[in-house]
Parts: structure tokens; sequence; C-alpha cells
């Protein structure tokens, strides 16, 4: 039986007592203070030196970074700061430490664009715990009331789906068989709008979805399931992208395969800035988005608001957005709690893509 | 009277001419299967077999197909590169950049360019691999945190976009030369010219004698860390080819471009007949791995097969081929031993 | 993946050689633990000089908590890299088993039936791992790259693209509330007291040593009598099950579960496993090594987050740690390598 001589065993000694240190040094209880959430507004305007912490999906992600960049410039207004504070993966174990670097520098808000509906939900109540205020943007969570949030949303859900089908529909005719291009197969804002594109589908008869593929926001895999999905259904007349990803991708394919343009039509989501080239050669005719920046914008206003008290999540109360103006908090619906709504989606066509630099 | 006896056949001349036909079936074996999943999908969909279809084929594959090269040279010699996705991923952004700054910049300097980013990561590779006896899954493992992380850096949250890039050069990525699409035109040349470059050179037969017997190769005389190095600067240069090729193709690059490559170009390469433990395979083989995974992805969207099921099926399909790999090496032994208990008799 | 993989160096080297007992592989790697030691205490001082709350109790909790189930992960990964395997499907059968447990339960199965049956799950893919590798003889690295797909395949066949929650809030309090008393996450606690039976296993049992002669001389071993192959297969089950249990934990502790779950922390295992001073030849390495990685690793991350530092940067640093932690070891006989070359040059 092998033993131990000493010197190992001395080793191992000191690194079971560092161990054992660490664990008895962390024995003791967590701070916990509940507030009442939906209390009324009790301040008039946003305090000064507040701290908000911006939980983008990733920190390299060009539209999130727009939209962070929007809520520095609404912290500065207001004389406070913002932490932006990510993974590198789109995954809610990236977010956590984030959230929990929030608790531990004692932020005032937190403004989170969540990776994943549910995960995340355990560590922003412990947030909310401890007297954070919880915003979501881009990407809502679904916590129910554990924690309490407000949705800063860039659109009407409803609208955005249903508008994208729209705007397909006026090109093609509203005929044909069409196709979806989506981002991951678990991000919520995507099903949540292609849920709105199937019941609004039901309005034009002769337009059929026949499947929608995943991307995962990488422009080889969009790419190849674009290909096959050419390849599958060669009587395609429409795509819809609600990705800025999937929709550039699809673009640059049909820019230098003009032919299938002959037939096929694309829109979706996509940044003016990646598309305007598409737009200028007649590759993408129309599609929409809204501003990242103003939507960081009005979420760091909102943050600040509620982290003062002189914004609350009460359906119907408003609060003040810099110069975006002022918002009003909408009702819970079924499947969300208090949100704003940033307003509706811009038309982005040969008309107006030159004004827009983001 | 004297009589003069003929030698007997040397040793080698049968067992290598059955090994080479073995291992010719092997790459004879994946053009079959391509064109079988083709055929099968074909007969299911009559618009995959369109020229437009096949020239899909055909680029999907391309930049696995690159990677390939490289990476059977570098598995060939019982190593392995991990970094190459990131490295794809940094070369494709610092030539988009610098294309957005100075936008008249020469197609080919850009390439040169990639080229050399590629090339001098491929080098520390090898470099570290080689002189500070590292084993190279841990030292490509470790610069693909590490040229991802300064990928990340560089990039910091921006996107190059396409209008940023001048259309001679996205041009490489669509347009095609009787049909044939110049990027797939592109990685066959590499691939011919690796593969003329691992039948005839002497530097070449040495790596497959490092990757079967390293001591043996050593005692031999064979410079084995020279070679190795070799291997991973090509690996290298490739990956940063890849990466300009890449950047023609999407016409766009951002911080995730070529994230996870490494392992479907291993995969890619094992279904192509490499063996993990080095010693055998070729770029032929390792190419045509490539097209055979892109087909059999593109096949599966094409016969409206659910895109939830691509994973499972890839994976069980590369199970199928390193255990078709593993009985194919088994009889290459068993007639090696057969033919030169033969020649004992003798 | 077996001593084949990378050029190992020769075995006139002290650290190889047998018949010198465990004792000269325990002096090598004792001094690399003692290394760790006083890494993790200059990490908590970096960290606690950078950020205002580092040393406090809830960040000792939220460290154990992000980091429970990568380190459960790593336990038997240890194992089976000491025997010179691999196995790359950790993360896949983390996420199967989260899969299967979030799909049974939602269907209306009772939760402990549903984690049984993930257990289950996790014991067969375990098991499809040992066969292929020791029975039919495949290398793991490419086998495992298989099974990694493969079983994140099924789980998205499984779930796409739904998300399930509503687990049982008994349950899932492991993801917000320490043990009562302590500030210890309750999978760290399940870690802990792994490591200590893995650490029993290794270091003071038949099967320990066999493990480390397995690795050190496989056909040594095996003439010894030493039933390599099924030491090996079960192995592998015993990593299934382990995985598939910390999927059970990690879906508990986000009170939820997607397709996605645990992608990509394959190579984060990997990397804290060899950071540890696990030898990826085989045949060294200490489970205190590994606990200490885990403890290094995660400090830093929490101080790296605390301190607003960038993730990309993060990825920078574990790359260099996990180099330095190859190079650092290995530089003597680097060193002795280069002066052979000169002397022989002369």
């Amino acid at each position: 039986m092998h033993t131990l001589s000493s010197v190992p065993r001395k080793v191992t000694l000191a690194v079971a007592v560092t161990l054992v240190g660490m664990v008895l040094a962390a024995c003791g209880s967590g701070t916990s203070a509940t507030t009442n959430p939906t209390a009324a507004a009790t301040a008039t305007s946003a305090k000064k030196g507040l701290t908000v912490y911006f939980i983008p999906k990733d920190t390299q992600n060009p539209y999130e970074v727009i939209a962070d960049q929007g809520g520095q410039r609404a912290l500065q207004e207001l004389g406070g700061k913002v932490v932006i504070s990510s993974g590198t993966a789109d995954t809610a174990a990236a977010q956590i430490p984030s959230i929990q670097a929030a608790i531990q520098a004692h932020a005032d808000a937190i403004v989170i664009a969540g990776n994943d509906p549910s995960a995340l939900c355990p560590s922003l109540n412990q947030a909310a715990q401890a007297g954070i205020k919880i915003v979501a943007f881009d990407s809502d969570i679904s916590c129910g009331s554990s924690p309490s949030h407000l949705f800063i949303n860039q659109a009407n859900t409803e609208k955005i789906g249903t508008s994208q089908v729209d705007l397909l529909a006026k090109e093609i005719g509203s005929k044909g068989e069409i196709a979806i291009l989506s981002a991951a197969a678990s991000a919520t804002n995507q099903n949540a709008w292609i849920g709105y594109m199937k019941q609004q589908l039901k309005k034009y008869p002769n337009m059929k979805l026949v499947t929608t593929v995943y991307g995962n926001d990488d422009p080889a895999t969009s790419l190849t399931v674009l290909q096959g999905l050419l390849s599958a259904y060669p009587t395609l007349r429409g795509i819809i992208s609600p990705t800025t990803v999937g929709i550039s991708t699809a673009a640059q394919y049909l820019s230098t395969h003009k032919s299938l343009l002959s037939h096929l039509t694309l829109t979706g989501l996509g940044l003016p800035s990646q598309m305007k080239s598409y737009v200028h050669d007649g590759t993408v005719k129309e599609f929409e988005l809204w501003n990242p920046d103003n939507l960081g914008y009005l979420a760091g206003h909102a943050a600040a608001g509620l982290a003062s008290g002189s914004a609350s999540l009460q359906a119907g109360s408003k609060f003040d957005a810099g110069k975006l103006g002022s918002y009003t908090v909408l009702a819970p619906s079924a499947t969300t709690g208090p949100s704003v709504v940033l307003g509706p989606p811009t038309v982005f066509n040969l008309a107006n893509i030159d004004k827009f630099n983001f | 009277m004297s009589v003069i006896t003929a030698p007997a056949p040397a040793p080698t001349d049968r067992p290598a001419s059955r090994m080479e036909s073995l291992l010719r079936a092997r790459e004879l074996g994946i053009a079959l299967a391509i064109l079988v999943v083709f055929g099968l999908t074909t007969l299911n969909n009559h618009a995959f077999a369109q020229v437009a279809s096949i020239q899909q084929l055909l680029n999907g594959a391309a930049l696995i197909a690159l990677l390939g090269v490289g990476e059977t040279l570098v598995i060939i010699t019982r190593n392995v590169d991990l970094s190459v996705g990131s490295v794809v991923g940094l070369s494709a952004y610092i030539v988009g950049d610098l294309f957005k700054h100075h936008h008249g910049m020469p197609v080919l300097l850009g390439i040169v360019i990639a080229i050399a980013v590629g090339a001098t990561i491929g080098a520390v590779n090898g470099l570290v691999t080689t002189v500070a006896r590292v084993p190279s899954l841990v030292v490509t493992l470790a610069m693909l945190y590490i040229v991802r992380g300064v990928d990340g850096v560089i990039v910091h949250g921006t996107t190059i976009d396409p209008a940023s890039i001048p259309t001679a050069f996205t041009a490489v990525g669509y347009q095609t030369l009787f049909g044939i699409p110049w990027l797939a035109l592109i990685v066959a040349v590499v691939v011919a010219a690796a593969g003329y470059a691992m039948r005839s050179f002497r530097s070449s037969r040495d790596l497959y004698a490092i990757g079967s017997n390293p001591d043996a190769a050593a005692l031999a005389g064979i410079p084995s860390g020279r070679r190795v190095f070799t291997a991973f600067l090509i690996s290298g240069a490739l990956a940063g080819l890849a990466g300009a090729l890449f950047l023609a193709l999407h016409a766009q690059i951002d911080v995730s471009g070529g994230s996870g490559y490494e392992l479907t170009v291993i995969a890619a390469v094992v279904v192509g007949g490499v063996a993990i433990f080095g010693g055998s395979g070729t770029v032929l083989g390792a190419a045509l791995g490539a097209v055979l995974l892109n087909t059999i992805n593109q096949a599966l969207v094409a016969s409206r097969v659910s895109s939830f099921w691509n994973g499972a099926i890839a994976g069980a399909l590369l199970l199928a081929a390193i255990a078709f790999d593993r009985w194919l090496s088994l009889r290459v032994t068993r007639s090696l031993r057969s033919a030169e208990g033969a020649h004992r008799d003798l | 993946m077996t001593s084949d993989m990378a050029t190992r160096p020769p075995v006139t080297n002290s650290h190889t050689v047998v018949e010198s007992g465990q004792r000269a592989p325990w002096r090598g790697l004792l001094r690399w633990e003692s290394v760790l030691v006083l890494v993790l205490i200059a990490v908590l001082i970096f960290g606690s000089s950078q950020t205002p709350n580092f040393l406090n109790p809830t960040n000792f909790f939220y460290t154990g908590l992000n980091m429970g189930e990568i380190a459960i992960m790593a336990l038997p990964l240890t194992l089976i890299i000491m025997t010179g395997e691999i196995d790359l499907s950790v993360a896949s059968m983390l996420g199967l088993s989260g899969a299967v447990m979030g799909e049974l339960f939602s269907n209306g199965w009772p939760i402990w039936l549903a984690m049984a049956a993930a257990l289950v799950v996790g014991a067969l893919g375990g098991a499809l791992n040992g066969v292929l590798v020791a029975k039919v003889g495949l290398p793991s690295i490419a086998v495992t790259i298989g099974t990694l797909t493969l079983y994140r395949g099924i789980a998205l066949i499984l779930l796409a693209p739904r998300t399930i929650t509503g687990f049982p809030l008994s349950l899932t309090k492991i993801g917000v509330v320490p043990i009562p008393g302590t500030q210890l996450a309750y999978s760290a606690a399940i870690f802990l007291a792994m490591a200590v039976i893995a650490g029993v296993v290794l270091h003071a049992t038949p099967l320990g040593r066999a493990l480390v002669a397995i690795g050190l001389q496989p056909e040594a071993a095996q003439f010894a009598g030493i039933r390599v192959n099924r030491i090996k297969i079960w192995l592998y089950v015993v990593s299934g099950v382990v995985c598939a249990f910390a999927g059970i934990l990690l879906t508990l502790k986000n009170s939820s579960v997607s397709y996605d779950a645990g992608t990509g922390l394959e190579l984060t295992v990997v990397a804290i496993v060899l950071f540890g001073g696990v030898s990826i030849f085989g045949g060294r390495g200490t489970i205190i090594g590994v606990v200490l990685s885990v403890a290094i690793v995660g400090a830093l991350q929490q101080a790296l987050t605390q301190m607003n530092v960038q993730p990309e940067v993060q990825n920078i640093v574990i790359g260099v740690l996990l180099l330095i932690s190859v190079v650092i070891p290995n530089s003597g006989e680097a060193i002795r390598h280069i002066r052979d070359r000169a002397r022989r040059r002369v």
C-alpha cells in the first residue's frame, strides 16, 4: 500500500486547511430585502449618480452594442453610469455571473436582454430581493412576479410579426409559398414574432408557410439552411427573416444569384447599415426595424426612473424618457408583464435608407 | 553452370499494391457515398440536381475542405489543430477591416495578408509543439481560446458590412468559371497541389513515418521537429486563406466567424479516411469527406427533413464512418500479415 | 485518446519510468499542486484588491453556484484522461439528460422518475462511448466528437424549440439558496463530496493504481492482468451517469431547460482538467490538482467579471493559463532537448 510521504502530506494539509478555512469564512447569511414592485411612483425625477448594469445577450452582438450605447447616453444625461457586462456565448449561464456582479456592486438597476426566458429568473429574483430594479429589453424574460420587471418592447410584439407578413404579401401579391429564416430555435422574441406571423397568415389564404429554418444568427449556418431551403422548395415565392444576420446572409446570396429574384422576394428585420447596398442594387425592396439606440436609451431612462421611484410598474403610469418624451406603462397581458413599447417599426426602402446610420 | 534464380519478390510489392488499392477504395467509397446521397435526394426532389444546387453543394463544402487539407497534414503526424476556427475568424476580420479603411486595396494583397495571419498562428502552434514539447491538443486548444479572445478585443462589437468590401473581392465568393464556382476551383487547386506534394515529395513521406512510429522515424534520421512545424505552418496558412474566402463568400464578418469549425473539420477529415492516430490518410479523402458531410446536410434540408434532426443524423453518420474506417484498417493489417506470411513460405 | 495522439517524450525521462514506482510522478505532480495553491492565493488577493466585496460569503456562494456542474463533470473526465482516453461528449450528455428529464416531466411524469430516467440515459450514452472505444477499439477523440453531435442532436429533437419550466420549487431552490447554515452551494457541496470519493479511489485503491498503470503503459497493464477494456467501459458509463446528474442539477438550478443547455462547455472542462496538472498522455494527475484548478478558474472568472473585464479577455486568460500549465512542467525537458540538438549540431 503506497503511503504518503511527508512532503506531499504537508501540501495536502495546507490545501485542506485553505479549503476548510474558506468554507468556514463563508458561513453566514446573505442579505434580503423585499420591496413592493408595483407601488406607485414616489419621486418626480430620476436621481443622480445611479449605476445601471446593462446585460446584453453577448458583448459582441452589433445590434445590442448599439442599444447599450443608447443606454449609456441616457444615464449620462442623468448623471449616472452604465456598466456593460455579459459573456461571449449566447447562453443564460454566461449572463448569470454578470447578474451576480451587479448584486455585488450594489447596482441600482439591471437592464437585461435574456438569452433564455426562464433560466435567469432565480438570479434576477435574488437581485430584486437585494433592491435592484429589473428591466428587460429586446428579448423578454418570463418569470411571473418573481421578479417583477418592466419589459421595454422595441415595438408591439404582435405588430412586428404581422407587419412583416403584410410587407411580404404586398410584394408577392398575397399568393405563394413562403418560408421563415429564423435565428436560434429557442430565442424568445423570434418564437413570439413567428407565432403572430402564423396568425396573420390566416388572413392571406393563398399564402402558405411551408417551413421554418434556423440559422442560429451564424452566417455560415444561415447560408447552409438557406441553400437547403431553396433546393427543397424551388417554387418558393417569399422569405421572411426576422433576424439581422439571417436577412443579410440571404440578401448577400440573392444579390449574387440575381436570377432567383425573378420569383423570390426577401424581407424581414435588418439593420439599415448592413442592408444599404442590397436596397440600392434592388435585391431587397423593403424591410423594417427600429432604432436600437433609441431602445437602449428608453431602457436606460426606464431603469433610472424605477430605481429613483419616479417610474413604476403600475399600468397607465407615465415616466419621462428624456429626448424621447413621456412613455406610458401598458397593463400586463397573458404572455407579458408590465411593458412599454418604443414605437411602431420603421419600414426602410430606397426612399429613406440613406438617412440612417445604424 | 550457375543458375541465376530470380530474386524473391520484394515484400513491399504485393502488400503495397493491395494497401494502395484498399486506400484508393476508401476515396472511391466516399465518392460513391456522395453520389448515392445525391442520387437518392434527387429522386425525391429533382431540384437538387439543378446547376445552382450543385454549385451550392460545392461552395458549402469548400471552406471545410480547405481546412481539411491542413488538418490532414497535422493529423497524419499524430497531432491535432483545434485552433483553425478561431484563425478563420481572426484573419477574416483583419482583412475585412483593412478593406474598410483602404477600399482600394488589391484583392490579392488581402488574400496574402490573410494567409500571413494564419501562418503566424500556425508557426506559434508548431513552435510550442515541437520546441516546448507540449502536446498539440493542449497547445491548439489554448490558442483557440487566445485567438478568439484577441479577435473579440479587436472586433469590439462591430461588424464589417458588405458595403465595405470591394465587389472585386466578393466576386471570388460567387463568380463561376464554366459553371464551376471560383471558390470550389481555388480549393480544388489547393487539394490537387497538396495531394501531388504528399505523393511525390520525400518530406511528405516523412509525415506519414512520424505519425506511424515517431521513435522509429527519429531513429531513421527524419527531422521530425521541422516536419511537424511545417505541417502546423501550412495548416495555419490554409486557415488564413479560408478566412479570406469566408469574407468573400459572406461579404461581412463579426466576431463569430468560423466558430465551431474545428470539430466539423475533424469530423470531415475522419469521415474522409484520415486515421486519427496518424500515419495514414490523404488530402483528397479529407476534401471528399467535407463534400460528403455538406451534401448530407443540404440533402436533409432539401428532403424537407425537419432541421431538428440534422445533429443526430450527423453524429450517427460520423460514428458509422469511424467504425467503417476501423474495419477497413483491420482488413489492411490482415492482408499485410497474410502477404508477409506468404512471403515467408517462399 | 491513447498515447498515440501526440509525440510522447522518450521513455528515458525520469517522469515516465515505471520501475521507480509512483514516487517519480508523485513528486513532479505535487510540485504543480503547490504551484496551484499559490496561484489560488494570488487570485484571491488579486480579486479582493480590485473589487470591494470579493471575499464576502455571497461571492463564495456564487462561485460555487457557477462552477458546480462544470466541476462535477471534470471528475470522471480526469479518470478517463488518466487512462489515456478522452471524453468530449460530457456537455452534450449534460444537455441530453436535462432534455430527457424536462420532456418527461412536462408529460406528467413524477420528477423523481424523470430524474431516474435521465440517469439511465446517461448510463446508456456512456456505455455507447465505452463500447465503441474499448470493445470496438475506435479512437476516443473521434468517437466522442461523434457522440457529442449525436447527443446534442437528440436533445434538439426532444425539446426544440420549447423551454420546459415549472420544476418543483422544493428542488429548484438549489439555484437560489446555499445549504442552510453555510454559504456553500448545493452543487459545490456535491462536487466536494464526489471529489473526496474520486480522490480516494484514484490515490488509495488498487483500481486507482490500475488506472495510472493503464495510462502509463497500456500493454504492460494488460499483461499484468488488469482488465483494461472492462475498466474503460465502466469509466465511460460512470462519466455518462455523472454528466447526466450534472445535467439534472443544472436544470433544477436554472429552474428550466432548453435544448442548448451546456453547449460548448466540453472544452472548458477539458481545459480545467489539464490546468489541474493531469497529463493528456495519461498516467499522471491528482484529484487535488483538479479541485484547485476548479477553484482558481471559478475565482478568476468571478474576479474578472466583477472588475468588468471583457469576457474576450477572460478567454485569453484561460488560454494562457492552459499553455503555462503544460509549458512549465515540460520546460526542463524542452531545454534539455534544445541543448541536445545544439550539441549534436556541433
